[in-house]
């Protein structure tokens, strides 16, 4: 008897997420609704196509709910202070270049509190992928305004509707430099999949923006519904539009959301310029560096 | 020998019941609508998806992606 009852288990295949997992830490603190998850799945299914070994790979990730993703998985990860994940990364890859390091945080973590290190790091060109996960708002200290809040959405520091102009993330990644830029939302599972996954094999700074429901915070705020109701509306209110303007992308509150991958173009990283630069200075008296 | 019923089994999810929070994401966007939350709840109080019929899941996995609990993946059967 329990020989077959081994048998039966044995022959269930486990959840393709669970190695990539720090299952102690489960269940995770996230609201139900909330998209964060579903963007952890879709990273992990690419980083096991991407074939990238795992040991060279490492997440950084900054305050916030977002910021809890390193916590959760299993790989080399560290969770900064707030802001400064990009700064931390920077480190980390300029020592190491043989790693390939992904910055994974929240909308406020990276445009609000870290914006400064965000263009910076655009501008240089630094080798890594950035993913920010938008919820429209700062989710873990109590639903307040953001950079990224929509023009009339409530939150709980404009109570009669927020009058601040957000920022276009794809347009200021574009602008700063970023050679890969795409938006999704937590709704297009496979094709934030594949994103995922072309701006890992990318070289150079790569810029991911994932929209993903709050529910507790800015759907009840705002009258929105619950999770479930703002995935069915980015279900029917999305455009795929590949290579469109992001100067045409910016976001109002409920509007038609453009997704697709707006910018892939060739630029040589910070490395590769430093190198390059100083071969043409010193000749070869300078040794390239390596790490 | 298999039957004519389990030939037609093409797929199954595997669900994690205590990790479910109910979401709901499963069940609105499984391509075959192969799901419905359960009468039954978990020690949270949440109900979690059950398959409505075995017929119907392909395995395609989509529930797996959307899950943000890392409750519930697909398998398909060959």
């Amino acid at each position: 008897m329990d020989e077959q009852i081994l048998e039966i288990e044995e022959s269930i295949p486990v959840n393709p997420i669970e190695s990539f997992l720090r299952t102690d830490r489960m269940p995770h603190i996230w609201c139900p609704g909330c998209g964060i998850g579903t963007t952890v799945n879709c990273f992990t299914r690419a980083l096991e196509t991407s074939g990238l070994d795992l040991n060279k790979v490492s997440v950084v990730s900054g305050i916030g709910c977002t910021g809890r993703v390193a916590g959760y998985l299993n790989l080399d990860s560290f969770h900064t202070t707030h802001g400064r994940p990009i700064p931390f990364a920077t480190g980390l890859k300029l020592a190491n270049p043989e790693l390939k390091v992904v910055v994974y945080s929240g909308d406020g973590d990276l445009f609000a509190i870290g914006g400064n290190h965000f263009i910076h790091a655009a501008r240089r060109n630094l080798d890594m992928t950035v993913i920010c996960v938008n919820n429209s708002i700062y989710g873990m200290t109590g639903g307040q305004v953001a950079p990224t809040t929509p023009i009339s959405a409530t939150a709980s520091t404009t109570p009669h509707g927020n009058f601040e102009q957000p920022f276009n993330l794809p347009y200021l990644a574009d602008s700063c430099g970023a050679v890969y830029v795409a938006r999704w939302t937590a709704f297009h599972v496979r094709h934030l999949t594949k994103s995922i996954k072309e701006a890992l094999a990318k070289k150079g700074f790569s810029f991911i923006e994932i929209l993903a429901p709050c529910p507790t915070l800015y759907s009840r705020r705002n009258k929105l519904g619950d999770g479930l109701d703002q995935m069915i509306y980015y279900k029917e209110n999305s455009e795929i539009k590949h290579g469109a303007d992001t100067k045409s992308v910016a976001l109002d509150f409920q509007s038609k959301i453009i997704v697709g991958k707006f910018v892939d173009r060739d630029r040589p990283d910070y490395l590769t310029l430093m190198n390059e630069h100083y071969q043409k200075k010193f000749g070869d008296k300078y040794t390239p560096y390596k790490g | 020998m298999p039957t004519t019923t389990e030939k037609k089994i093409k797929g199954t999810v595997v669900i994690t019941v205590e990790r479910c929070k109910g979401c709901g994401f499963c069940v609105e966007f499984c391509p075959s609508k192969a799901l419905k939350l359960s009468e039954q709840f978990n020690s949270k109080g949440y109900h979690p998806p059950v398959l409505i019929s075995q017929e119907l899941c392909n395995g395609c996995d989509m529930c797996g992606l959307l899950c943000p609990d890392f409750a519930i993946y697909g398998i398909r059967i060959k």
